[in-house]
């Protein structure tokens, strides 16, 4: 069984190989994720947003709504991690886990 | 729960000399985004690094004093209410949601209005992501507050 596994796990791995035969070369300028809508961000940026970075032009300005979100998956994690781990001042004596040990013991 | 404070000269004398610094490098890593490497994130995540850094040395009560997590809570949510205007404002003046080029600064042209309100965006995500990483911090610390 584990050779078959191996062979199997070989097998793909070389048709994985083969896939990538097919992909466009690294920083080809004709390949489609490069003909789209990149050549518009890189050649405007300066005079849209004068910002010389187009990282951050595209980041804040152009994907804006994408920037917003993740920030608000942030936020949400950090409400997520104070709902659950909050301990309230002056509650010592009646936390659920005191609670649980007195019954167990 | 946690030392008090860290009993050893070398490092309160390092970490209370170094905070500065790491605080002014991240406003620069801010600032700057529209330069170089760097914006929001990052620099939120220099800020809040450097606020644990003094609850470490300082221990968990004075640096409460000094930086009180209700604070952080507080930055977070401003953070994110900054850039939720910035998204809400230019649709009160015209334009579509974040659509900078309507904000109302009425003293500079359209390009420029466009690179205040990328860093106005930028100001609100490093207010946003310091508040909750204090915030995560401080509650996984389990100190009461």
């Amino acid at each position: 069984m584990r050779w078959l596994n191996l062979f199997i796990m070989l097998l793909f791995a070389v048709l994985m190989l083969y896939a990538t035969t097919g992909l466009p070369g690294h920083a080809d300028p004709q390949a489609p994720a490069n003909t789209h809508v990149s050549p518009t961000y890189i050649e405007d940026t300066i005079k849209d947003t004068h910002t010389p970075n187009v990282v951050t032009s595209v980041l804040a300005d152009y994907r804006g709504y994408d920037t917003l979100g993740e920030t608000v998956v942030i936020f949400t994690a950090g409400l997520a991690c104070v709902l659950i781990l909050m301990k309230r001042k002056g509650n010592d004596k009646t936390t659920l886990s005191k609670h649980h040990r007195s019954d167990h013991m | 729960m946690i030392k008090q404070h860290y009993q050893s000269i070398i490092v309160q004398t390092i970490c209370s000399l170094l905070i500065p610094f790491i605080q002014l490098f991240a406003l620069y890593v801010i600032f700057h985004g529209h330069y170089g490497p760097g914006g929001g994130f990052q620099g939120g995540v220099l800020l809040a690094v450097s606020i644990i850094l003094q609850r470490l040395y300082l221990g968990i009560k004075i640096s409460h004093q000094k930086f009180s997590p209700r604070l952080a809570m507080a930055f977070a949510a401003v953070g994110l209410l900054i850039y939720g205007l910035a998204g809400i404002i230019p649709m009160i003046f015209g334009g579509s949601f974040l659509d900078y080029g309507n904000l109302p600064l009425f003293w500079v042209h359209d390009a420029e209005r466009r690179a205040l309100g990328i860093l106005i965006v930028e100001i609100g995500i490093g207010l946003g992501v310091f508040g909750t990483l204090v915030l995560i911090f401080d509650n996984l610390v389990g100190e009461r507050w």
